[in-house]
Order: C-alpha cells, then sequence, then structure tokens
C-alpha cells in the first residue's frame, strides 16, 4: 500500500513500465518446453507437417469449449455438462441430414439452435431460479448423454456428406498451388498477415497508451515479445504448409479466439462477467443485472458446446452416443491450466487456448511415445494439479489485498 | 480480590496495527451480580469482552485478568469455558439443523468412548429447558422455534458447561418485546442461582431494569462504574458518561446554500428478510433538500443501513412499503438499476464487501456503477473509459501513479475515494454515504468531508450514516435519530450535540413522539 501510494502520479509523457506478468509468460514457457520436450522425446516425430495437422483438427474441440468455459469459470461457475452436450448436438446433427434430408449447412444451424435451447434450458435454472451451476449441470451431463442414447438407440450413424465432414478435417484449396519445395501459398500469406496485423495492433495499441500516460511494457520486451510470437507462428505455418492446404477449423478457431477476446476485453458484457466473478456483491450493487449475464453466460456456453459438437461429428464423420465423453474436464483443465482463477474474477481467453494447447501437446506427444492411455490420464491429472497449485501458491506470497 | 469479586480486569490495553482499541480499561465484577456494560458503537465493548474470552489470546493484548481468586491467562475460547465463561454473541451461533438437544451438548456430548448416551442427553436436556423456562421437546430441531426461543437454548448450553459467569452481547437486539421481558426475568433467576452475568445493552431501560451496577466505556477507556441503587442512577446518567467523545477531526469550512425539497420518504416499512414478523423499519417518513447535507444517527442493530439498503434497489428486507419523491415526483426505486437511472447513488459500509472488486484495477471500478454511459452497442469506449477514470483520479487525489492500479492495493482512504468516483459518475442527485470514512486515516478522513461539502454545493442532496457522532455534528445541517426501525428525533445543527442524540438514539419505540 505504501508504495502505490508513495509514487508520484503520472504526468505528461512520463512512461511507466508495467511489471511482467510472469505468469502469463510462465504459461507460454510451460507450453514451450513441453513442445521441446516431446519433440526431443520423440525423435522429431511431433512437429511432422501431418501431426501438427492432426494436433489441430484433434484438439479443436477442446478450444472451442475452454473458450466458452472460461466465461463461465471467471463468472464463477463450472459447467460439467458440455461433453454430452457435444453428443446430443453431434446426434442431431446427424439425424437431420441422414434422416430428415437437411442438407449440411441446414443442420448445421439445426445444431447451433439446440445448443441454445440446451444454454436456455441450463441458464434459466442457474440464473433465475438460483440452483448452483454444479448441480444443474451435473444433472444436463446425465440429461444430454441419455437423451443422445435415446436418440441414436445405441447405434451410430455414418456416412455424412463431405461438405459436412470438411468442417472438421477438411482444408482450403490450393488455387496457387505450392511453392518452395511443397509450401501452400495461401498457409503462407495467411501467417505474414496474421503477423503483421498482430505487430502493428500491439504497435498502436503501445502508442495510445503512451500518449496516454498508461503503463506500458518496456520497448525491448515489446520487440523481443513480437518477433518471438512471429517467429514461432511463421514457423508452425512453415511446417503446417507442407502438409496441405489451410485447415478449415483453424480458420474457425482462429476468428473465436478474436472474437471472444473482444467480447470479454471491450464489451459491457465482458466487464459484467469480470465485476460479477471479482466480487458478486459489489456488481449487484453497482445495477449489474447478474441474473440476465449468468442466464447469457450459459446460452453462450451452450452454442459454444453445439460447435463442439459438430466439429467432432464431422472429424469422426458420424455420430456416436460415447462422442465427447469426458471433455468437459479438458475444458475446465484448460482454463484453469490458463491462468483462470478457482474463485472467479480472473482468466483469459488466450490463457484458456495456451492451457488447451498443452493439453493437447500432451496427448499427442504422449500418443506418438504411445504411452498407456491410463498413464497418459494420470500425467494429466498431475499437470492440472501442478497448474492450479501453482496459482493458489502464487497468490498467497503475493501482495495480500 | 476478595471472595465478593469474581472478575477483574487491569489496565486492559489492545492495539490492532498501533491503534489502540482499549488503552486501559478496568473493570470488577462482583458475584452474583448483573453487570452491565454500556459504551457508543466502537467504543471497545466487544473487544474487551473477546480479551477476556481468549478469542485474542494472552500475550496480545496488556494488563491483568483475575477470575474466581487467581490471575487467569486465556489462550482460547475453550480456556476460558473451562473455567466457566460462556459468551453468548448477538448472532446466534446454533446449528439449525439439529435438535435443542444435540445443541445444548454440541462439543460438550454426553458419552462413553465416543458413543452418545441418547437417553441421559435428552433427560438432561430436558432439565435444562425446564430452568430456562423454555417449554419445547428437546428433539425440535432449532430451525423449527423462534429466536426468542433459541436464545433460551444458547442460555441451557451455557449452564450444561456449568458457567459461572454468563455474558450476554446485546442479547435482546433482535427479540420482540414479549421476548425481551421472559429474558431479562431469566437473567434475575439466574442470579438467585448463583450465576454472575454481563449483558452489555444499547437498550438503557433494560440496563436499568436488570443490572446491579454498569460500567461506562468510552473510546476503550473505562469511564466510570455507576452502582444502580444509587439515587440518582438512570438512563441520564449512563449516558452522560457515554458521549462526549473528542473531535478527532477538523472540518472544512462550509456555507450551506439550501434550496428546495429534493428527496423524500414516507412511510417506510421494511421487514426482516429472514424473519418477516419481525419489522426492521417502522413507518419512517424523511425529506433532504437540495444542498443539504442530512446526518443519520443511531446505534448498532437501529436499522440505519437497512433503511437506506432497502431504499436503494430493495437491496435489504421483504414486505417494503413506503413512498419515495424527487422533485416533488414520485419514483419507483424496485431495484438497483431503477434507482440509479433514477438518480440515487448508495455508498456501502462495508467498501471491500460490497462496493469494490479488489481484483480490479481503478479504471474497472469507476465505470462499474455507469459502464454504459461509456459504451455504444455493447462495446466499451476503452479511450473515453480512462479519460474518466483518469479525470476522477486527478480531482478526487486518488494517490496512485494510474488507472491501472488494482484496487486491493490501495489504502482505505484512497479505497473510498474510488467508490465515491464510481457513484459520481453515475451522475447522482441523491447520494446516501454509509460510513463515509470508516477504517480511513485522519488526512483522509478531511478530504472526504471536503468532498462531501462540495456535493452539497452543487446543489445535490446528501445523507450521511454514521457511527461517530462528531462526525455528524460537524458535517450536517440535520440530523435525525433512529432506534429500534424508527425516527427518534430531529435536531437541527444548531440544537445537535451529543448528549441530546444520544438520548434519542437510547430511546425505546414507547418513547417516540
Amino acid at each position: 500500500m505504501t508504495t502505490t501510494t508513495a509514487q508520484k502520479p503520472a504526468s505528461g509523457g512520463r512512461r511507466l513500465r508495467l511489471r511482467v506478468d510472469l505468469r502469463q509468460y510462465g504459461i507460454l514457457g510451460a507450453l514451450a518446453i513441453i513442445v521441446i520436450l516431446f519433440q526431443v522425446l520423440t525423435g522429431g516425430k511431433l512437429l511432422l507437417p501431418a501431426n501438427i495437422n492432426n494436433l489441430i483438427q484433434q484438439n479443436a474441440y477442446v478450444l472451442i469449449l475452454a473458450v466458452g468455459m472460461v466465461i463461465v469459470i471467471i463468472a464463477g461457475h463450472i459447467d460439467l455438462s458440455v461433453g454430452s452436450v457435444v453428443a446430443l448436438v453431434g446426434a442431431i446433427t446427424a439425424i437431420a441430414i441422414v434422416q430428415w434430408d437437411l442438407p449440411w449447412w441446414g443442420a448445421v444451424v439445426v445444431g447451433l439452435l439446440v445448443g441454445a435451447l440446451v444454454g436456455v434450458w441450463q441458464g434459466f435454472w442457474i440464473a433465475f431460479v438460483g440452483i448452483p451451476a454444479f448441480i444443474v449441470t451435473l444433472a444436463g451431463m446425465l440429461l444430454f448423454r441419455g437423451l443422445t442414447l435415446v436418440l441414436l438407440t445405441g447405434g451410430t450413424i455414418n456416412a455424412l456428406p463431405e461438405g459436412f465432414v470438411a468442417i472438421g478435417k477438411g482444408t482450403l484449396p490450393q488455387p496457387f498451388g505450392t511453392m518452395l519445395g511443397g509450401h501452400d501459398v495461401i498457409t503462407l500469406i495467411a501467417a505474414i498477415v496474421v503477423v503483421i496485423a498482430f505487430a502493428a495492433s500491439q504497435w498502436r495499441a503501445r502508442r495510445k497508451q503512451l500518449s496516454l500516460g498508461l503503463p506500458v511494457e518496456q520497448g525491448g520486451i515489446l520487440v523481443l515479445r513480437l518477433v518471438l510470437t512471429s517467429v514461432a507462428v511463421l514457423f508452425f505455418a512453415w511446417l503446417l504448409s507442407a502438409h496441405r492446404g489451410l485447415p478449415i477449423i483453424l480458420i474457425i478457431l482462429s476468428v473465436l479466439i478474436l472474437l471472444y477476446t473482444f467480447v470479454l476485453k471491450r464489451t459491457v458484457f465482458g466487464r459484467h462477467v469480470y465485476a460479477m466473478g471479482g466480487n458478486l456483491f459489489a456488481a449487484q450493487m453497482s445495477g449489474v443485472k447478474t441474473q440476465w449475464v449468468n442466464f447469457f453466460i450459459f446460452v453462450n456456453m451452450g452454442v459454444l458446446a453445439a460447435l463442439a459438437g459438430i466439429v467432432t461429428a464431422a472429424r469422426a464423420g458420424g455420430a456416436v452416443a460415447s462422442a465427447g465423453n469426458m471433455y468437459e474436464l479438458d475444458a475446465i483443465a484448460a482454463a484453469f491450466i490458463g491462468g483462470a482463477a478457482v474463485t472467479g474474477g480472473v482468466g483469459t481467453v488466450i490463457g484458456a487456448v495456451i492451457g488447451a494447447m498443452i493439453m493437447g501437446v500432451l496427448n499427442m506427444g504422449l500418443s506418438i511415445l504411445s504411452v498407456d492411455s491410463a498413464w497418459q490420464q494420470v500425467i494429466k491429472g498431475f499437470v492440472l494439479l501442478l497448474a492450479v497449485a501453482l496459482d493458489v501458491i502464487s497468490k498467497r506470497r503475493g501482495p495480500r489485498m | 480480590m476478595d471472595d465478593t469479586t469474581i472478575l477483574t480486569m487491569t489496565d486492559i490495553v489492545k492495539e490492532f496495527n498501533g491503534i489502540p482499541a482499549l488503552s486501559g480499561v478496568s473493570v470488577d465484577v462482583r458475584r452474583g451480580e448483573v453487570h452491565g456494560i454500556c459504551g457508543e458503537n466502537g467504543a471497545g465493548k466487544s473487544t474487551l469482552m473477546k480479551v477476556l474470552s481468549g478469542v485474542y489470546p494472552h500475550g496480545s493484548y496488556s494488563g491483568r485478568i483475575d477470575f474466581d481468586g487467581h490471575e487467569v491467562q486465556y489462550r482460547s475460547i475453550n480456556d476460558s469455558e473451562r473455567d466457566g465463561i460462556v459468551i453468548i454473541h448477538q448472532e446466534l451461533a446454533l446449528s439449525p439443523y439439529l435438535s435443542i438437544a444435540e445443541n445444548i451438548f454440541l462439543g460438550n456430548e454426553i458419552q462413553s468412548r465416543g458413543v452418545i448416551d441418547w437417553d441421559r442427553t435428552n433427560k438432561e436436556a430436558a432439565l435444562l429447558l425446564e430452568r430456562v423456562g423454555l417449554d419445547e421437546n428437546p428433539a425440535t430441531r432449532v430451525q423449527d422455534i423462534g429466536v426468542g426461543k433459541q436464545q433460551l437454548v444458547e442460555i441451557a448450553k451455557a449452564l450444561a458447561k456449568r458457567v459461572k459467569l454468563l455474558i450476554l452481547d446485546e442479547p435482546t437486539a433482535a427479540l420482540n418485546d414479549e421476548d425481551s421481558e421472559h429474558l431479562l426475568g431469566l437473567i434475575d433467576q439466574l442470579k438467585d442461582q448463583g450465576i454472575t452475568s454481563i449483558i452489555i445493552s444499547h437498550k438503557l431501560k433494560e440496563i436499568r431494569r436488570v443490572a446491579d451496577r454498569v460500567t461506562v466505556i468510552r473510546d476503550g477507556s473505562t469511564i466510570e462504574t455507576i452502582d444502580m441503587a444509587e439515587p440518582d442512577a438512570n438512563e441520564g446518567r449512563i449516558i452522560r458518561a457515554m458521549v462526549g467523545r473528542e473531535l478527532s477531526s477538523m472540518f472544512p469550512p462550509r456555507a450551506p446554500d439550501i434550496g428546495e425539497e429534493k428527496f423524500r420518504v414516507e412511510n417506510w416499512t421494511v421487514h426482516h428478510p429472514v424473519d418477516p414478523s419481525r419489522l426492521v423499519i417502522d413507518d419512517v417518513s424523511f425529506s433532504v433538500r437540495a444542498g443539504e447535507i442530512v446526518g443519520f444517527a443511531g446505534l448498532m442493530g437501529a436499522g440505519r443501513t437497512e433503511l437506506a439498503m432497502s431504499i436503494f434497489g430493495r437491496s435489504y428486507g421483504v414486505g417494503i412499503s413506503g413512498t419515495v419523491f424527487k422533485d416533488g415526483e414520485k419514483i419507483s426505486t424496485r431495484t438497483i438499476d431503477e434507482s440509479i437511472r433514477n438518480g440515487i447513488a448508495y455508498t456501502t459500509e462495508d467498501r471491500k464487501r460490497y462496493g469494490l472488486n479488489l481484483i480490479g484495477d481503478i479504471r474497472v471500478n469507476i465505470s462499474a456503477a455507469a459502464v454504459s454511459r461509456l459504451a455504444k452497442w455493447g462495446i466499451v469506449d476503452g479511450l473515453q473509459e480512462y479519460q474518466v477514470a483518469e479525470g476522477y483520479r486527478t480531482s478526487m487525489n486518488i494517490k496512485t501513479p494510474s488507472v491501472a492500479t488494482l484496487t486491493g492495493r490501495l489504502s482505505g482512504g484512497n479505497q473510498q475515494k474510488v467508490v465515491l468516483s464510481k457513484w459520481l459518475h453515475t451522475h447522482p442527485d441523491v447520494l446516501i454515504l454509509d460510513e463515509p470514512t470508516r477504517g480511513i486515516d485522519v488526512g483522509a478522513k478531511y478530504e472526504i468531508y471536503g468532498l462531501i461539502n462540495q456535493l452539497a454545493a452543487q446543489g445535490k442532496a446528501v445523507i450521511v450514516i454514521s457511527s461517530e457522532l462528531p462526525e455528524l455534528i460537524g458535517l450536517s445541517d440535520r440530523i435525525y435519530a433512529i432506534s429500534e426501525g424508527r425516527i427518534t428525533g430531529e435536531v437541527s445543527r444548531a440544537d445537535a450535540d451529543q448528549e441530546t442524540l444520544m438520548h434519542f438514539m437510547t430511546a425505546g419505540k414507547d418513547d417516540v413522539r
């Protein structure tokens, strides 16, 4: 307390240094270490172009769920039902295509609507009746899994059309062919555009912060950060481009990440989510309509779970009742590994994405090493515990609130 | 210590972070008497009882405690209970889903080798219930009996521990007249059975009814012990001893410019959220004019915060009735959102719990109550938000390098300025400030007083709720005193002194009008 009050207020043009958020960089560092570790352990197999493509496609569902889950967790709730919703939406979408003869895009719309309805149902009980989300979504976990079994009558639905399967497995066509010895042109161009856009936006944000006298990170650190991220993005794009065209799912994921980062950081809704997680009473006393915010958080989670369900069905090329089993735990783990606080109020979309990537790399690396799936679970369990323990311990050591 | 004295506390000093809460309190309690302890909010009564019962262990305070003939050094509440000292707190500590008998012997079970003897438990419980005059089956769950009866269960529980000194903290605060009368009668009976009691109460009439002697504490020191058998020992004498706290702060100069009536509340009635049969606010009417600072004085539990919160978006209580007017027109304050849109702001007495997001920075805290003012199509204009927050940081003199500082890291005074900024940003016409200077240092207090004066000068109607009488007298143009949910007096600045206010604040509801 005394240190903050002792400092002089910012005055015209004085640069304030932002203390580096070690925790945020810590997760990134952990991801890098895990990637390098498995690259070495697998004798270079982890970063083979085909494996990178698989990594993205196999883990798309975690990323999508983690984006919704981190919002749920920031607001101080939990959602245990998303795995069952994945199965239910996969089944209904497949039925819509095969039995109702809907075009595949029509079936996707139906699937997303079902997800929204699921969210309305759960959001109603949580927000307006006041039943804890843990209970409502535990009930939903059983309910939606059961409904899926009823709909599929124990069987599976296969032979989904190509257009639908492409959502999960497809790549963009390669009208410009390849270059530099078989690297997809569109993927490389997309990577360069992303790098430039990211650098430009960071630079603009910094200039704005400087002009307002806001604290900024040191110029050197910013440059270092930009260089490192650019190198990483270009490197992975280079590897990926050697496989086939740009994966369609990667485009969907990028849009989601950008959209939800914006929603949490810049919208009134996002502001209310953080305010409620930080101090529910204070948010209520400030006039935040907490019931409606809670309701929409779960509607949103339902829609995202539906999208994950569609992606899962598309990748599998069919619907099975066991789809999405334990997905909720992957998503929850990703959010917590990515720095969301168990008590709510803290968390970012990008953190959850990195958390999901850590889980994904672990999955893939351990599979390549043909580690028994039983031991894979043990290892993932330890990683989750370690990540949250670090968070709790670092908070206890930090300045007391 | 002679045999007629059961407890002597000598020169007790207790500090919190260097700030004294008790600065040399001495009390002696005679064997078999009922001893009253009186004092204003924050005088140190509760701290003293926590020292006595070992909640603050020996070593964390200085001074000497003698009980039952020898010096004692309690390290925990278990130590003091072993000696027969039992405290019954204002907030009852019973487990609602357990039976009366189970509660009476909770932590003190009649058992052999870990197995409870239920026959003996129920039989003993029945005997104890008879002693406290409670006609209930010991197997009844505690949640199924009223608060008054629960209080008796607490006393039965104390008797089961073979209590020698029973301490009752505001025992009748939550009781109706009938239950209060029964309880006071029981205290008399226990006295006949040789049990000594200490009773802490704001209700001076009750103190006069049961207490043999009364010790008055003010600002952490013993003022005097009054023998109630003396001819001049009455409520007036106790009040004179209670008040007279030093004027610890200076007040910035102000020339009031009071206009038309801005805000009026009529026939406001509120019931308790848990026990709807209890009236918390009973037919209260008051008004505030533009540019006027109106104080609300009341002791703990009088209903000041409950009044404010029930008006502000009905955030407290059930069965609320009454009318709110602003500028002569009836307005609705049914939700907090509606109250804010109608130009009412309320800053809570507990800013950490209800006022701030401590893990959020100053910027998001300031914008929290009116973020839609800074947004278009649901998207927050970060630049404008920053400029607004920065504007308040400068004008309110929030001492921090930038608005990116987390509010949890600020001092109490700066936190309070953030809370005030948040509410000013809603552009209110009526501000209700609940304990605006609680827990902040003298310098910051002076600044807050200056801000309150400025708000009044801008023509806003300002209501200040405070436990500190000098503060209310120094700030307000007019003061309402509230007691047991009713307005018991209205005093203008010219007539306001601590003794007059305390008379109103301790008045029972029968004394009104």
